[in-house]
């Protein structure tokens, strides 16, 4: 690639087509030659409003952050686990730290990412390989155009130097922008009796 | 969606409704009013759409490709200077053209046909693209050089996107040996002496440009500093004894929020000018700086805009014929004093023949910019008394500067505006591409 000076291949994944994904990281690694690590950055979004009307748009949300993503990692992961290194790096979000009653479907399927990303670095460690979670707040992509009440929010430029420092120092759970992870911890910390009555 | 935009003056400030595809794929023109916007660095209202449609180009910044042999690089019309210099000026290339800016989009170079400092010796932007693509009214994409729709391709260039979108674009970098400059300041009594630097041989580097005080005292009338510069052979830094400069990447500073309008006045722009005029120009001797140090001083300062207050303010930037210059200037800058209306950053820069562009600015001659706050109560009308002497000189006022021009001046000064309305006409019969600029100039039509 022009800007970086490093290799850069284009192919298709779908994340709902699981029994794909095995063929397609043995794809990769023929294309690529031995990887360092995987970065997993798809995902699905849309209103809670709609999920509320249609089990498909649900069920959408769930295979597109959750269950796609468990698919292809699971075959990463036992890939990097014969290697006895590299790393993996999940891109959840900070909806899934607790349940709003404004996108709690996709929240429970980012949180879901982020326990079996948890549960991975646990089985990983031991073989040396990393597990990164990056809990990303608001982030300007064409998910997040043009949609009201966001604020605090960040570039993908600035998410993506975030993702390569967190590799660098290799963190585990990471929360950006920064800022999030104080954010959250005082949403977390609202009793579940003042936190039912708020619209956030 | 629908936000507040204006351009880099800050007026005026207008509510459009802004799309922003993230691939070529998305980029499409389904509204009568429509304009495409890349980085907003025009000052005026080229790139807004009061009640209409404005396109951010900004996601269209990938390079396609590059030939590092040749220094031809192709790219989506979002990608920026900075991009450029980032990625290409460690490779040793450098944009044959760039503005004072350096966070303007490669189309927007294109739609204002920019200049830089070297214009006498370089000429415009335009100069160095070979081609472009273009999204037209109709949906469909055309391939736009010299020599394919010719006509098209000189509306295009200097069109302030009133023909279509620029959706990419094939431009030639030029080879560098290092990343510095070497400049050579020289002060300058007065206007005369100025100009005289400005056109002398001994001193025709590649770059030059003056910086100006337009509230000298009548017997300094244009006094300032006319700066040469050049890019620095490998064996030219070794004749210095001192290390050179570091080239990093600056953050650059934020002014933090709009500042009082009382800031800018005119005692304060006297301290500023005075003490610019002796500082700047105590160096005699030649001195290398970074590059970025030399071609965007300003890009430090990030929203340097803010310092004009909430009112914002506007620029004038005009070119005068060559053997109009000096008495066109000496008339500019005595209007300009006897206002009394505080104005720190005038530029004065010698230009070349024009290239071709039916709406481009620069002729042979000389072009003078000078900001002004808007909030002040003379500002309009001493404008107004500058266009009537640019157009008494035969010159013309800078669009991609411009929020407040008139309709009939504008006509008078861009004789070919006809021609370029006939081009656009041929592939946007319904007028699609507009902006708040356009319909204020009313160039729907040629009346």
């Amino acid at each position: 690639m022009i800007r970086h000076q490093g290799m850069v291949k284009c192919g298709k994944f779908i994340a709902e087509d699981y029994s794909l994904h095995d063929a397609f990281l043995k794809r990769v690694i023929e294309t690529m030659g031995e990887l360092e690590g995987v970065l997993l950055a798809f995902g699905y979004m849309t209103t809670q409003c709609t999920i509320n009307k249609k089990f498909d748009e649900a069920n959408a949300t769930i295979v597109g952050n959750f269950s796609g993503a468990v698919s292809i990692l699971n075959h990463c992961a036992n890939y990097f686990e014969c290697r006895g290194g590299g790393f993996i790096v999940g891109i959840s979000s900070v909806a899934g730290d607790r349940g709003r009653q404004s996108n709690y479907v996709y929240g429970a399927s980012k949180g879901a990412l982020s326990l079996y990303l948890q549960g991975l670095r646990n089985r990983l460690w031991p073989k040396g390989v990393r597990v990164i979670t990056i809990k990303l707040g608001f982030v300007d992509t064409p998910m997040t155009f043009g949609k009201p009440g966001l604020f605090l929010v960040a570039s993908p430029h600035h998410i993506g130097q975030g993702i390569v420092k967190a590799i660098q120092k290799t963190k585990d759970i990471v929360y950006l922008p920064w800022f999030w992870r104080y954010i959250m911890f005082v949403i977390t910390l609202i009793p579940e009796k003042i936190f039912k009555r708020l619209k956030l | 969606m629908e936000v507040e935009l204006s351009g880099w003056g800050r007026y005026p400030r207008v509510v459009c409704n802004v799309v922003r595809p993230e691939a070529q794929r998305d980029l499409r023109c389904d509204t009568r009013r429509t304009i495409a916007r890349g980085q907003g660095r025009s000052y005026g209202d080229a790139a807004v759409n009061q009640d209409g449609e404005v396109v951010l180009t900004e996601r269209l910044n990938r390079f396609l490709s590059f030939d590092e042999n040749s220094g031809v690089l192709r790219a989506e019309a979002g990608v920026t200077i900075d991009e450029v210099l980032k990625t290409f000026v460690p490779m040793g290339w450098f944009p044959s053209v760039t503005p004072g800016t350096r966070f303007v989009s490669l189309a927007g170079c294109l739609a204002t046909d920019v200049h830089g400092k070297n214009h006498h010796h370089d000429h415009s932007f335009s100069r160095y693209v070979y081609d472009f693509e273009m999204l037209v009214a109709d949906g469909t994409r055309r391939q736009l050089s010299r020599t394919t729709h010719r006509k098209l391709f000189w509306a295009t260039v200097g069109g302030m996107g009133l023909t279509g979108i620029i959706a990419e674009l094939t431009m030639q970098l030029r080879r560098i040996e290092t990343p510095y400059v070497i400049v050579q300041d020289c002060k300058a009594r007065d206007l005369d002496h100025v100009l005289e630097l400005m056109s002398d041989q001994t001193w025709n580097d590649q770059y030059t440009a003056a910086w100006i005080d337009c509230l000298a005292s009548k017997g300094s009338l244009g006094r300032g500093v006319v700066s040469h510069g050049h890019h620095a052979t490998c064996e030219e830094l070794m004749k210095f004894n001192t290390e050179p400069p570091r080239v990093r990447e600056r953050k650059g500073w934020r002014v933090p929020w709009n500042q009082p309008s009382w800031l800018m006045n005119s005692v304060t722009a006297h301290m500023f000018n005075t003490s610019y005029y002796h500082w700047k120009g105590h160096k005699n001797e030649p001195y290398v700086v970074a590059y970025d140090t030399f071609f965007y001083p300003l890009d430090r300062l990030l929203n340097w805009n803010k310092l004009y207050g909430k009112d914002g303010f506007v620029q004038y930037q005009c070119v005068l014929p060559s053997a109009e210059s000096r008495d066109g200037l000496k008339e500019l800058l005595e209007e300009i004093r006897g206002a009394h209306i505080p104005t720190m950053l005038a530029v004065l820069k010698r230009f070349g023949d024009s290239q071709g562009g039916l709406l481009s600015f620069p002729m042979a001659g000389y072009t003078l910019a000078l900001d002004f706050p808007v909030g002040h109560p003379d500002v309009f009308s001493l404008l107004s008394a500058l266009d009537l002497i640019v157009m008494r000189h035969g010159g013309r006022v800078y669009l991609a500067k411009d929020a407040r021009l008139s309709p009939e001046t504008f006509r008078v000064m861009y004789p070919q505006f006809p021609e370029l309305l006939e081009v656009k006409s041929s592939v946007d019969p319904e007028g699609k591409f507009n902006s708040t600029m356009s319909r204020r100039l009313r160039m729907e039509s040629c009346a």
